[in-house]
Parts: C-alpha cells; structure tokens; sequence
C-alpha cells in the first residue's frame, strides 16, 4: 500500500499505533524514556486504516500495531522491539534521533 | 575436529537403531559446522531418525547446545542418554495429562449434574449445607479444565524444578567438564521457558488466574509483577551471588538491568493506562439506571488486551534469562541459575512458616 510504504520510509522513527491500543502506549513511553520522539500514525484515526493495518500485517507485522520502524526498516512489534532494547541493539539503531532535554 | 564414525556408535545400540552409514553422515556434519546451536539441532535430527519415532518428542525438551571438545565420545554418551530420557518424560508426561484431562471431564459432568439436583432440592424448601450460594463457586462451567491442566503441571514443574537444583549443587562440587555442565544448565533454561509456554497457554484461557498468582505460595505473590517476577528484582539478587565478574560483564549486566527497568516501566504504565480504560468504559454512561450490558461487553473487549501484557512480562522474563546466560561463562550460569531456584525456595518456605506461626487469637 502506497500511504504505508511512503510513511515508512519517513526519515527517523516510525510508530504506527491505535489510540485505543494500550501495548502500543507501553511502546510510546519506551521511546519517550529513551529520549526518542517516534511519528506516530494512530490508524484507527486513519480514514484509510483498515488498508493500512492489512497492509502492515503483510510487511511481517502478527499484530498490525504496534509496527516500529527505524531508518525506513521494519523493527517489528512489542516482542521485538523488547529483545531488541535487552540485547543492546536499540540504543544504537535510536543513537542518530535521541534527543533529550 | 575428528570424529571417526565407527567409534562413535556403541554396541548396544547397533541392535535398534540404523546403521552406521548415518552415524557417519551426522560425524561429517559436526566436522562442518562451527556454530554450537546449529550443531545440537543437527544431534537431534540424527537422534529422531536413529530412534525411528514419528512422534515428535523432541521439541518440547529442545536440545541442549554443546560447545565443540577434543573427546567428546563419553559426553555423547551421556547427551544421548539424557536427550532419550527428557523424551520419555515428556512422552509419560502427556500420556498423564491426557488421562487427567479424561478424569476432570467426567467430574466436571458429575459436578453440574449435582448441582442441579441442589438446585431442585433448594427450590423445594429443603436447606442444604451452607455457603453454598448458586453459582458462586462457580462448578457450572467455569471450572476451566485449562486452569486444572495448568495446577497439575505446575505441581510437576515444580518437582521437576527441585531435581535440578539438586543436580546443579552436585554438578558444581564435581568435577564435571564444561560440556555436561552446559547441558544441566540448558536444561534449567529450557524448564523455564517451558513455565512460560504454559502460562501462556493459561492464560488463553483465564487471564485473571494468571494474574493473581493463586497457583503460586503468598510471599511469591507478594513479589508479584504482572503475573511473575520483576526481571530486574531477580537481576539485583543474582548479581551479589555471581562474583568475580569481569569488568566487561559488570557493565553488560548492569544495561541489562536498566534496559529491564526501562522495559518494565512501560509496561507498568501501559498496564495503567489499561486499568484507566477498562474502569471508563465500565463507568460510561449514568452508574444507578440498572442496565448496563453494553458497558460490560465493551470493557470485556478491552480486557483482552491484558493477556498481550502478560505475555509481554513473560517474553521479558525468556529474555533476560537468555541475556544473561550470553554474558555469563557456564560456570557462573550454573551458579545463577542455582541461586535463583533457591531464592524462590527460600520465599515459598517463607510462605510455609508465616502460615504456619502462632498469632494472637482474634
């Protein structure tokens, strides 16, 4: 889907979440610790997001929120994005868009 | 590495199992392959097609990874009896579930069925026991058989659990090569993810048991995070046990507890912001009418999500685990994973004591 791929390849930190979706807000103050403000596009938000969510789940997403990406790359959902913090690969992937006050 | 293949197959296996040619074929991969894991899984695939199972035994006790070593003839030895005997139990162990499962059915029809005829009894003015209110213990149905499967299998878990740490303070004392301890400490690592494999499954079926920890003893719930332990809390106790650590794995243990901290700081509050959500979607509309189904439908909807919360603490808890056992020399992961049990040994017998001590009479 054109508006998925556009909005991946968005410069930074890409979260694609639902307003009602408490794991992705869990994900939303992960960020906000690690000093990082994620674009957030809330897709139940979205006049296009039934396309969107069928669109994430194709790119590999099990569940289609939360979807991270980083630099245009798929991170992936809660699961990943976990491992990825408690292996020590997140900080430096988030390294370029920290920003902290 | 060498590996002659006909010294390989003892004798007494010749018998039962296919012949050699395979042996030789399995001999020539571990010469190939350079990575540990890839190297046990090969093990298991050879072990499938030696033991001639179509049943998949194996998946349930993953195979231990072994490191490669210059005379690992007796050690294999010992890998294929071990692997043999964790496919045995894993095999008794269905077999008993399932004959549980069969025996809790039929109680299960019994009980409603007694129920019923309370019921009939109560209706015709007879008064029958007490604090037997309709419905409240819930026998109807709700006994989930998913909650009894999980209490039985945590019983043997549990059992399991304590035949390890036995085996780990042995195995300590003796002088027993790196690769037997690893496989003892694989063991202890596959025996928790199975713990969560199955808190999964349970929570599938009742989140809310999962999350009030009853299957677990008081001072265990008193700890209780999210359905179980905070990673970081076990990290502050395993780190006074582990030393000397080098300066390389003070500092990679002390990220991992900060990103455990920031990890389960989210967490925390997503589940907050859960509890808000369900209690204003309980809350909508006017408190005091009479009808409110729509709101009690639609909060049940959001309390899905406490299940994804769960299973999320859990995948923090598999992580951290796997973690450290990356950090830690097999040795120390041994110790670890020694000092672990026995903390929670130390809190269930806590548990035992405080509700066994004399208190003032009411």
């Amino acid at each position: 889907m054109d508006k998925v791929m556009r909005l991946t390849t968005e410069r930074g930190v890409v979260l694609f979440s639902k307003s009602s979706c408490c794991l992705c807000y869990a994900v939303k103050i992960l960020f906000q610790e690690l000093g990082v403000t994620p674009t957030i596009h809330e897709i139940d938000q979205d006049p296009e997001g039934r396309e969107m969510e069928r669109a994430l789940m194709r790119l590999g997403c099990k569940a289609p929120v939360p979807a991270v990406f980083i630099g245009g790359k798929l991170v992936g959902s809660t699961n990943e994005v976990m491992s990825l913090h408690l292996g020590g690969g997140l900080i430096p992937l988030l390294r370029p868009y920290q920003a902290f006050c | 590495m060498d590996f002659p293949s006909t010294q390989f197959v003892p004798s007494r296996i010749m018998g039962t199992y296919q012949p050699i040619h395979q042996i030789g074929m399995w001999g020539e991969n571990f010469k190939s392959i350079g990575n540990p894991s890839i190297s046990a899984s090969v093990i298991v695939e050879v072990d499938n097609k030696l033991e001639n199972e179509s049943e998949t035994a194996s998946h349930e006790m993953p195979a231990p990874s072994c490191k490669h070593d210059q005379e690992a003839s007796k050690p294999f030895d010992k890998i294929q009896r071990r692997l043999a005997q964790n496919r045995e139990a894993a095999r008794k162990s269905r077999l008993r579930k399932k004959a549980y499962v069969q025996q809790l059915e039929s109680s299960r029809l019994k009980l409603m069925q007694l129920e019923k005829e309370l019921e009939q009894a109560r209706e015709q003015g007879l008064y029958i026991g007490g604090g037997l209110e309709a419905g409240h213990l819930g026998f109807s149905g709700a006994v989930s058989p998913g909650i009894a499967v999980f209490e039985m299998e945590y019983k043997h878990w549990m059992q399991v659990q304590n035949r390890q740490l036995g085996e780990l303070r042995t195995a300590l004392n003796a002088q027993i090569s790196d690769i037997e301890l690893r496989i003892v400490v694989e063991n202890g690592m596959s025996h928790y993810f199975e713990l969560f494999r199955m808190k999964s499954t349970v929570a599938k079926a009742d989140v809310f048991y999962v999350m009030s920890g009853t299957w677990k003893t008081s001072a265990e719930r008193f700890f209780s995070w999210i359905g179980g332990f905070r990673p970081s809390e076990l990290l502050k106790v395993l780190l006074a046990q582990l030393d000397p650590l080098t300066d390389q794995q003070i500092f990679e243990v002390c990220n991992l507890k900060q990103s455990c901290q920031q990890a389960e700081d989210a967490l925390s509050q997503g589940m907050e912001k859960l509890q808000e959500t369900v209690s204003a979607t309980l809350a909508a509309g006017q408190l005091g009418q009479g009808t409110y189904f729509p709101q009690v439908a639609m909060a049940m909807e959001k309390l899905e999500a406490l299940v994804c919360f769960v299973n999320q603490a859990d995948h923090l808890r598999q992580e951290t685990l796997q973690q450290m056992s990356h950090i830690l020399t097999t040795r120390q992961a041994a110790r670890g994973l020694l000092a672990l049990g026995e903390y929670i040994q130390r809190l269930q017998d806590l548990s035992t004591l405080w509700a066994t001590h004399p208190r003032e009479p009411a």
